[in-house]
Formats: C-alpha cells, structure tokens, sequence
C-alpha cells in the first residue's frame, strides 16, 4: 500500500485521500475574460516532474497540499495550506 | 501433426515475411512527419498515401511499433456513445473495422460479441435509455434490456438480488467486438510501407523548428529534418510533445490497469461492464479474462501497477461471477492515458500553423483508430477538418462546448 503523510492526521493509506489537481492562480472571475477563464477551468500544465497539489483527506475533510514527483510516484513533501495562503479570499 | 506443422514451416512454399525493413537513414525532409508510431499515427500514414497519394511520410516513434497504449488496451470497440457527435463518429469506425481484415488481408480476429453495460441504479438505468434512443436515432443497434433477457443472453452472470449491487437492466450493443490490437497496429504499418512511408522505431522527437507560427523541421534524437507537415500522435505523451511545440492542451495523464487471468475454456461470450462497479471484462480468443476499470485516482508519467487497483477489481468481479474466485492472476499491466475533462477526443488544428493534434485519446482510443486516422488523413492533405471531426477541436473549450461522454466512457472503454 502507498502511504501518504496527512499534515493533519498523520500517515495514512493512499486510498484516503482525493486528488484535487495542481495549485494555480485564480484569475478574478469578474474581470477575466472567457478565454481566460476557459484556460484556468480546462487548460493543464500536465507537468512530467515535481507538481504543487491540492488534496484532501476524505474521512476528515481536511485539504492541504502536496508536492509530488509524477515520474517516480513519490510523495516529496505535504504541508497545511496555510503556508501558501494566509489570509481569506472573499467571492463577491 | 507436430510433424506437419514443422514441414509447413520449413518449406520455400511459404516463406516467412518480413513486415518492415530494418530501419534506415532518416531523409532530411518529409511532406508530413507523423510523431508517434502507435495505431492512430500508423492508420493516419496509411490512409495519407492510400486515399491521398502522400506517401513521402516519415513515422517516428521513440520506442519499438506500436508499444504505447496501442500494445496494452483491452481492445473494445464499440459505438453505443452518449452524444450524437460520439456516436456518428465511432459508428464510421465500427464500419471500417468490419472490413479492415479483407483489406489488409490480415487476420485481425476481429470478433463480434454483444456488450452489455450493466445498470444498477435508477441513475444508470436513465443513462442506458437515453444512449439506446441516440444510438437507435442514428441508426446503431442498442436496446434496453432487462433481467430476463440478460440472464437469457448471459448465464454466467449473477442475477442474484441478494447482493449489494444487484443488476437492474443494461444497455445491450449488438455489434460491440474485440480485435487483436497488435494486429491493428501491423496491418497499418504493412500497408503504409508497402505504399512508399518510411518508418522510423528508435527515434524520438526532442523538439521543433517553429517560424512565424509555423512548424518548419523536427528535432529527434537522430538529427533534424525539415517537414511541410506535422501530426502529432503519442497518447500519453501529448502534453510533452505539445509543449515542445509551444501549446498546451486540457488533458492530464493518468495511468490506466488492466489484467488477465490464467487462460480457460470459452465460456463468456459477450463483453460485459459496469459503470458502478467500475468494472469491465471479456474472454480473449485465447481464453484468458481480459479486465480492468476506471483510470487511476491521481496523474502519474508511470506505467506501475497497484494492490489497491487490483483489490477493488476482483472484490466488484466476484460479485457478478463468483465462481471464478479461484481462477489465477497470469499478467497486470498499465498504459498512460490522455485525459480530457468531457471524455471526448482533441482533434485537428493547433495553434501552431501546419501542425495537426490526435489526442485526448484517455481510455478510448483504440475503437477510434481506424476512422481517426482516415479523417486525420484528409485533415493534413487537404488542411480542411472534416465536419465528423469538427465538433471535437482544441477550439472547443474556449466556446465551453464540450462533447460530455463522461457516462459512456469513464468504465467502458
Ligand atoms: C489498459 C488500457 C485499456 C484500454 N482499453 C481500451 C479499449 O478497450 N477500447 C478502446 O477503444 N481503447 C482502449 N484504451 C485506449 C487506447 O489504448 C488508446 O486510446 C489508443 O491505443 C491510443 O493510440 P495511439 O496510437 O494514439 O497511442 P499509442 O499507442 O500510445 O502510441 C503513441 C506512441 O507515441 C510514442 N511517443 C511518445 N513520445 C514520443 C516522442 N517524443 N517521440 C517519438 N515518439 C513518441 C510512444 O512511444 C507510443 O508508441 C485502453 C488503454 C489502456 C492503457
């Protein structure tokens, strides 16, 4: 079984958690134009190498991100996204 | 008889054949160089110079023929899609599949079985309605049946209602067959070899020559060479390919499972699958339960296998066939499939001028390879894209039009 490290509850199986694909730039969705809200919904960078992910927990609920090798299969780190994010975005 | 065989063998009657010649120099340049030698990129070449007469074409592929995903699908074909575009498109696929064995004079064991898609839920059944009326409409041959009539066609299957998942009806595909990929593969390449296009294993493209957005030469491993034309074909591979070009596309690579059991006699005739068991099995010619499911839960550039695929695979398989709980494993596998968000193909023009895309192929290609390379085909000789291919362009998702196939692709593929 392939483990993962929860920042929140520690290792667990793989099977536990959702991936919630690459962590990007929202652009403002009031102000973008189609095209490019067209590219943040569909367009991937699909990236051979060390990616920066969302993923979740799914018995807990709890999102962090990721860093993870898609050649090798290797988890190289997770954190609380608090480290990428400090403060709330608000939708107006 | 071993005696025979071995007289049949050594006699100057039959000599044994070579399908391609070794590999030779690459030339400096080429009307279309073809990036990927898997069925799509080989169909594409052979349809180039049988209905085009384009036959100074270079294929290029960076590992051996027909390797890729082409090598290791679980070849169905069918065309009982959701959409009308999906289902007027892989319907001309079914139809030059019916013929293709003929016209290479090749023995595709191209075999028709009946494909059931299982409904055990209200929510399927309503998915297997609507597919049989648009397939119905356009003239494929698909019915809603019930339990009566699956246990009728289909013994083997448990219809048992004691159990967790019990089966409520099914979308039931006349023409929906098997093939031998290998030979699908092969047969193209023969007959593109045999009409002039060079094919080129061992070659892989490190990157092209673009001038004012225009493709000019390709860039591999064994030098470069200039091209009018380019059609890029590498499943898995696309994102990579096409960012050597300078695009990017919606697609992500994920690994695909598949499996086979130790081989018995013929006891399963039609392809069955379920879309809530994520599950989906047929008997190959060679007896062997040929199986797999959904795509891996997270992208990956690898062809690994898991315990947690295998798991979920067998526990959902025992369900509708326990008796073959104690059947052996023989051989597991994966592929890298080609993404995209609505299930649906990315064909046809590129940013790039003179540069052509064939992707988005995820776990559904191989049904496709024979109508795809036709009308990739006539995309590149004429620079028109055809109205069976249109809908499904690049373009497409910046008007948010996509082509959802999501419930007739994402466990039957
Ligand atoms: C397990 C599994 C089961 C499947 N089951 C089915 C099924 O039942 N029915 C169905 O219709 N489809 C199925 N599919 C999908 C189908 O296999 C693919 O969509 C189809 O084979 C794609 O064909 P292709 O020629 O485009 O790609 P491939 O056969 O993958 O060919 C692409 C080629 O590009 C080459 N390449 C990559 N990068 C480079 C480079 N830089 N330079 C040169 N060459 C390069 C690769 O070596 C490869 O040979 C399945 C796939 C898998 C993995």
């Amino acid at each position: 079984m392939k483990i993962m490290k929860c920042p929140m509850n520690g290792p667990r199986n793989i099977s536990e958690f959702v991936w919630g694909g690459e962590v990007r730039e929202m652009p403002d969705p009031t102000a973008a134009s189609d095209h490019e809200w067209a590219e943040y919904v569909f367009i991937e960078n699909n990236t051979k190498g060390v990616v920066r992910e969302w993923w979740m927990h799914a018995p807990t609920s709890y999102w962090f991100i990721a860093e993870r090798n898609t050649e090798t299969d290797e988890i190289v780190r997770t954190y609380p996204a608090t480290e990428l994010y400090n403060s709330r975005r608000e939708f107006k | 008889m071993p005696f025979g065989l071995l007289k049949y063998a050594l006699s100057k009657q039959y000599p044994g054949e070579r399908h391609f010649p070794a590999r030779k120099e690459l030339r400096p340049s080429y009307d279309v160089v073809i990036v990927g030698g898997g069925g799509h990129g080989l169909a594409a070449a052979y349809y180039l110079a049988r209905d085009w007469n384009i036959t100074n074409v270079a294929v290029l592929d960076k590992g051996y023929l027909a390797g890729g995903n082409t090598a290791r699908n679980t070849a169905i074909i069918r065309s009982n899609y959701l959409t009308p575009e999906g289902v007027r498109f892989y319907d001309e696929s079914v139809r030059l599949y019916r013929d293709l064995a003929n016209e290479f004079d090749y023995n595709l064991m191209y075999s028709e079985r009946g494909h059931f898609t299982l409904a055990h839920t209200d929510a399927a059944m309503r998915t297997a309605r609507w597919r049989a009326e648009v397939n119905k409409h356009l003239g494929v041959r698909s019915e809603l049946v019930y339990p009566d009539e699956i246990a009728r066609i289909c013994p083997q299957l448990n219809m048992s209602r004691d159990v967790r998942y019990p089966i409520l009806g099914a979308l039931y595909h006349y023409p929906g067959a098997i093939a031998r990929h290998d030979a699908v593969a092969w047969g193209y390449a023969r007959g593109a070899h045999r009409r002039g296009v060079e094919i080129h294993t061992h070659t892989e493209v490190t990157g092209f020559d673009v001038d004012n957005g225009r493709v000019s030469a390709v860039r591999t491993n064994r030098g470069t060479i200039k091209c009018g034309k380019v059609l890029q074909a590498v499943a898995g591979m696309t994102s990579v390919v096409a960012g050597m070009a300078g695009f990017k596309l919606p697609i992500r690579t994920i690994p695909l499972q598949a499996c086979v059991t130790e081989p018995v006699k013929p006891f399963l005739d039609p392809i069955i699958v379920s879309g809530s068991l994520h599950v989906y099995v047929s008997q190959s010619a060679r007896g062997e339960l040929v199986m797999g499911g959904s795509v891996d839960p997270y992208s990956l550039y690898n062809t690994r296998s898991t315990l947690d695929f295998k798991e979920e695979l067998i526990m959902h398989m025992l369900e509708l066939f326990p008796f073959i709980g104690r059947m052996r494993m023989l051989r597991q596998w994966a592929g890298m499939a080609d993404m995209t968000p609505d299930f649906s193909p990315v064909m046809g023009e590129t940013p790039v001028q003179n540069y052509y895309i064939d992707a988005g192929w995820g776990t559904w290609g191989f049904k496709a390879t024979p109508v795809c390379g036709k009308r990739m085909a006539e995309t590149v000789a004429t620079g028109k894209v055809p109205d069976l291919i249109a809908p499904f362009a690049l373009e497409r998702f910046y008007g948010f039009a996509q082509v959802g196939e999501k419930g007739a692709a994402s466990v039957g593929h």
